[in-house]
């Protein structure tokens, strides 16, 4: 399974993503410069955290306009998985790629420490190697994370089971305490907390490690049914 | 040249914590008659060009593309010059 | 040599006769030198670009005779000061660069802009060393957290430390924040950052190759921060406010760009030298470059990528527009450089070439505008050894006896007082804004002795801390200097790691005054001691003078940045206790030691006679057995004593570890508040698990160092008993809450 994560000017995540897929999977991953405009080889597209265009204007307003974005919503299209943190989520709802948008926190303040999320739904892709309900530790570190969406783009969220993660104890005024949310198709992923962040215990949690075992887990079962077939 | 002014404020239906901060300093500081305060951004574009309409139309299209994000912002622009 | 003609500016002979030069801060000597060194009168750009490479900011000229007594040299030293940042070797061809630096007078004005460009400035010292700065510390001082002034310069600085380091993703680890009367009006922002890098890609700021081209790398020059180095130098009144020019703007993305691309461009290998442009901007840089080649540099103004319209040459000279750097390659490597800056959207501009004459030569608009001997500006500033004289202060206070005051009963009541003190609580309210995590390396987080990260790739980690207790220095400037470099190595130590050596950022008063100076050296030397003895040399600091206001100069400050390897990630101990069942140790003599201690301060409300004394054989010896313990493998947790002494670091220990303890102590003939609130120095509390606790005490015995046996982590609540009889007991819950809300609570 090949990893690309996205570099923007600005990306400052990229390197734990990386450092991430080589470590807890030790799959093949490339860095993949925003001006790209060729996605094919890659299975699962990473869209890192940090400030890319450093915020400016809007959080992920400017990136969405990069042309390796076209790309992604193709990959996106064909079925493949994506999953942008933090500022990636940004980005994929400026996009368009996701619902809602990321207002500022209710604290006015950026927040760093870790969370306890629940895990709301484990059919997805990227969550498969999780329990339902289970609760586990991950960090965030985001000054726009409380998500928003209208009631009947919430309502659908609920419907068809797109709320991934939510925080059990909301720490930036999230809509339903919203952490991490899917695209209909369940293939696109956003969430503000950082799972790259908790593959390791000397670093705090390895809570996070499981994400990147499930989307090969998802990838290995989808791929061997193609096969078979 | 033409200047065009932009101004994107949050939906009223959008909680605006900036604008809660801001009222609420407004009102410790004795200003109690302070009703609301939302916040928003002003942008100055400068445009090479003379055609109005044209102006119009490819601002609208700016303001919807990149400079508001139509999910929580409203926006209005003004042309001068 | 034509004159620039620029309606405002003076000509030479106005600056002579109407003594213009002396509002740029040069006195009626240094005028006369450089008269010599020209062999005729400065024009204003000249006598601009002399005034701040003369400044004190630039030229250390009040400092320089202390600086040179500190140890520099070392084992493992590959640069020492001088350069943008001082390297230490940590194996393995990789070497540790770090330098802490002063923000303070920018802070005060604006603490947004000038904490952020703080931040800024000290990161780009460290990557044009050639290094990737790995961490960010931040040493602030802040009044008493009451005036609505204090909590907006402390909230403003806060999120401005955050909106840079968040957004260029270097990870602020650690620091201190303090509160105290003495700094009210001049905060002090002092901001540390560390980098790695590998032998062969140490970067020097030399002008190397006569007729080599220079580069300008960065946004384009605007008139920001004109004559930042000479504000820097001068006390803070309401006429220097209104001197100052644009406050500098920082934009940490275009930093983030900015050293990935410089990053890029050194690793090719033709980088001759590189220098950012900090204080004194485009002047410095082009002539600290130039000097250390011994050679000189023409500069073509016109070709200064320019922010703002009719810039003439002495703005562009001094201005202090951000994130910008000088660089010289040859003439062949020339393409490749300016494509790497073409991908990272950098812009990139030939500004000046290499000579062999000597001279800074600057021209503008087809004409030499200025034209000096560069030794004149970087080596020849005059350094002035300044009378110093014993405050009267300091002979008062040898005969005030500390432990006058009638004894305090409640000792529960008394050790929240001391836990919510701001300058003890918890900082979470701080760290929570800054992202400590970036990067994936922080093993130990903000909120223990030091902050830990890991070096990618292999078993090793740096701890790194910043330390100054300005109470103590105050009181005995001498003791407290070597209070300061001891407890940041107690601090580097209690997180399993052998100090390496140390930065230091010397906040003082103004040097003019002889009681202020005699501060300073006295600070110095017992710094310099206590880094001989620990064998933590100076490899690089910052010199801030004039931190003065309405009342008087601050305490003074010299704050230790220090860094330490840790020699495998095992070795890691952080102070929280561990598990129920460990016996807890004390390290060390506890004495009546309350001079300048947090207890005479929150509960007497004074800070008055002598610190606790520092024997610097016994801190040594303390250090070695501590650190041998940790790496033996039979230590849960180590925490120093620092202020609040035994009682706040038994809380602190409780409420990072979730756990209580309980604790039966021998009064030894001290009174019971005393004893528990004392700041007697080379101290360190350990604990060990059931299991090896026997082989520690033994250990330690057999170092000859004194320690006893104190209790066990075991159930909810900090128990204390003196002498058999219960001196105080409080749920762990309740101790930290008062410790976690004393900084949140005052800023809502």
């Amino acid at each position: 399974m090949k990893f690309a994560v996205l570099v923007f000017p600005g990306s400052n995540c990229d390197i734990d993503c990386y450092k991430a897929v080589e470590e807890v999977l030790g799959e093949p991953v490339d860095y993949v410069w925003h001006t790209a405009t060729d996605l094919s080889a890659y299975d699962c597209i990473l869209v890192p955290g940090g400030f890319s265009y450093g915020d400016y204007l809007r959080c992920g307003a400017i990136s969405r306009f990069a042309p390796v974005m076209a790309e992604v919503a193709k990959a996106a299209e064909q079925g493949k998985y994506v999953l942008g943190i933090c500022n990636g989520f940004q980005i994929l709802t400026e996009a368009g790629l996701l619902p809602g948008t990321l207002l500022r926190n209710t604290s006015l303040k950026f927040l760093c420490h870790d969370v306890v999320l629940r895990v709301e739904n484990n059919s997805n892709p990227f969550t498969v190697d999780y329990a339902q309900g289970e609760e586990i530790t991950i960090p965030i570190a985001h000054g726009e994370g409380n998500y928003y969406c209208d009631e009947a783009t919430l309502a659908s969220l609920k419907a068809n089971k797109q709320i991934i993660f939510t925080y059990a104890s909301n720490p930036n005024g999230s809509l339903s305490d919203i952490a991490g949310i899917s695209n209909e198709r369940g293939n696109v992923v956003g969430m503000m907390p950082h799972p790259e962040r908790a593959v390791n215990t000397l670093l705090g949690s390895e809570d996070g490690k499981r994400m990147f075992t499930s989307i090969l887990k998802a990838w290995r079962d989808q791929h061997d049914a193609a096969t078979i077939r | 040249m033409l200047k065009a002014k932009v101004y994107v404020t949050i939906k009223q239906s959008v909680l605006d914590p900036q604008g809660v901060a801001v009222q609420g300093a407004l009102h410790s500081m004795g200003f109690g008659e302070v009703e609301s305060a939302r916040i928003g951004k002003y942008m100055e574009l400068t445009l090479d060009t003379a055609d109005r309409a044209e102006a119009e139309a490819r601002v609208k299209t700016m303001c919807e593309k990149l400079l508001a994000n139509t999910v929580v912002e409203d926006y209005r622009f003004e042309l001068e010059g | 040599m034509t004159q620039q003609l620029s309606a405002k500016e003076p000509t030479a002979e106005q600056i002579a006769e109407q003594q213009i030069y002396k509002q740029m801060g040069v006195s009626d000597s240094e005028y006369e030198l450089i008269c010599g060194f020209l062999g005729r009168k400065p024009n204003y750009t000249e006598i601009g670009v002399f005034s701040v490479m003369w400044s004190e900011h630039c030229a250390y000229k009040n400092s320089k005779p202390l600086l040179r007594r500190f140890p520099v040299d070392g084992p493992r030293v590959l640069m020492g000061p001088g350069e943008g940042a001082g390297i230490v070797d940590i194996g393995d061809n990789q070497a540790v660069v770090f330098k802490i630096e002063s923000h303070n007078h920018p802070s005060a004005v604006e603490p947004y802009q000038g904490a952020a460009t703080g931040v800024g400035g000290i990161i780009r010292d460290i990557f044009s060393m050639g290094a990737r700065p790995i961490a960010s510390l931040n040493s602030l001082r802040f009044g008493r957290l009451e005036s609505d002034r204090v909590k907006y310069l402390f909230e403003h600085v806060v999120s401005g430390i955050a909106g840079y380091g968040n957004c260029i993703g270097i990870p602020t680890v650690g620091g201190e924040v303090v509160f105290d009367e003495s700094y009210e009006g001049n905060p002090l922002v002092n901001a540390m950052c560390v980098g790695l890098i590998d032998h062969d890609k140490i970067q020097r700021g030399v002008a190397k190759g006569v007729g080599n081209p220079v580069f300008y790398v960065g946004p384009p020059t605007g008139r920001d921060g004109i004559h930042g180095a000479t504000f820097a130098s001068e006390e803070l009144t309401e006429e220097s406010e209104a001197k100052r020019t644009a406050v500098q703007v920082g934009d940490p993305f275009m930093e983030k760009l900015v050293m990935e691309a410089c990053l890029e461009l050194i690793d090719t290998g033709i980088v001759l030298g590189i220098q950012d442009m900090g204080a004194a901007g485009l002047t410095c840089s082009s002539a600290e470059m130039a000097s250390k080649a011994g050679n000189g540099l023409e500069l073509y103004l016109d070709q200064v990528p320019q922010r703002e319209e009719g810039m003439t040459a002495y703005e562009m000279m001094l201005s202090e527009s951000q994130e910008r750097m000088l660089f010289v390659v040859e003439p062949k490597d020339e393409a490749q450089a300016r494509e790497i800056f073409d991908r990272w959207g950098v812009i990139c501009a030939k500004v000046g070439k290499v000579t062999d004459d000597g001279r800074l030569k600057l021209y503008h608009h087809g004409e030499i505008v200025g034209d000096m001997p560069v030794t004149a500006l970087v080596d020849e500033c005059p350094i002035y050894n300044k009378p110093s004289t014993v405050p009267a202060y300091y002979t008062e206070n040898e005969n005030v006896d500390t432990t006058r005051y009638a004894e305090v009963k409640d000792l529960g009541a008394a050790l929240e007082q001391v836990l919510g003190s701001p300058s003890v609580a918890s900082k979470r309210w701080v760290y929570e804004q800054y992202d400590y995590m970036v990067r994936t390396s922080t093993a130990v987080r903000p909120g223990s002795d030091a902050a830990v990260v890991t070096v990618g790739g292999t078993r090793k980690a740096l701890a790194m801390t910043t330390d100054c207790n300005g109470r103590f220095v105050y009181l005995d400037p001498e003791v407290g200097g070597r209070i300061a470099v001891s407890e940041a190595a107690r601090n580097i130590v209690c997180s399993g790691a052998e100090p390496l050596a140390i930065t230091d950022n010397l906040n003082f008063g103004s040097p003019e005054k002889p009681d202020i100076f005699w501060q300073m050296e006295k600070a110095v030397d017992g710094m310099a001691e206590a880094c001989r003895v620990l064998e933590t040399p100076v490899i690089g600091g910052n010199v801030s003078l004039y931190n003065e206001n309405a009342k008087g100069a601050i305490y003074p400050t010299p704050v230790v940045g220090m860094v330490g390897l840790v020699h495998d990630v095992d070795h890691i101990t952080t102070q929280g206790f561990k598990q129920e069942g460990d016996v807890i140790f004390l390290l060390g003599e506890t004495k009546a030691e309350l001079g300048g201690s947090e207890f005479q301060a929150v509960v007497h409300g004074v800070t008055e006679g002598r610190p606790p004394v520092l024997d610097l054989d016994t801190e040594k010896k303390l250090l070695g057995t501590v650190l041998a313990s940790i790496q033996k493998g039979l230590v849960s947790s180590a925490h120093d004593l620092s202020e609040g002494g035994l009682a706040a670091a038994l809380a602190e220990s409780c409420i990072s570890g979730s756990v209580g303890a309980k604790i039966a102590l021998e009064s030894g003939g001290l009174r019971p508040d005393h004893l528990l609130f004392s700041e007697s120095q080379s101290r360190i509390l350990l604990t060990a698990s059931a299991d090896k606790a026997e082989e520690l005490e033994q250990y330690i015995a057999g170092q000859g160092v004194p320690a006893a046996v104190i209790g066990r982590v075991e159930g909810t609540s900090l128990e204390i008993e003196i002498n058999s009889v219960s001196a105080l007991n409080k749920p762990v819950e309740g101790l930290k809450q008062v410790w976690e809300e004393a900084i949140p609570c005052r800023m809502k």
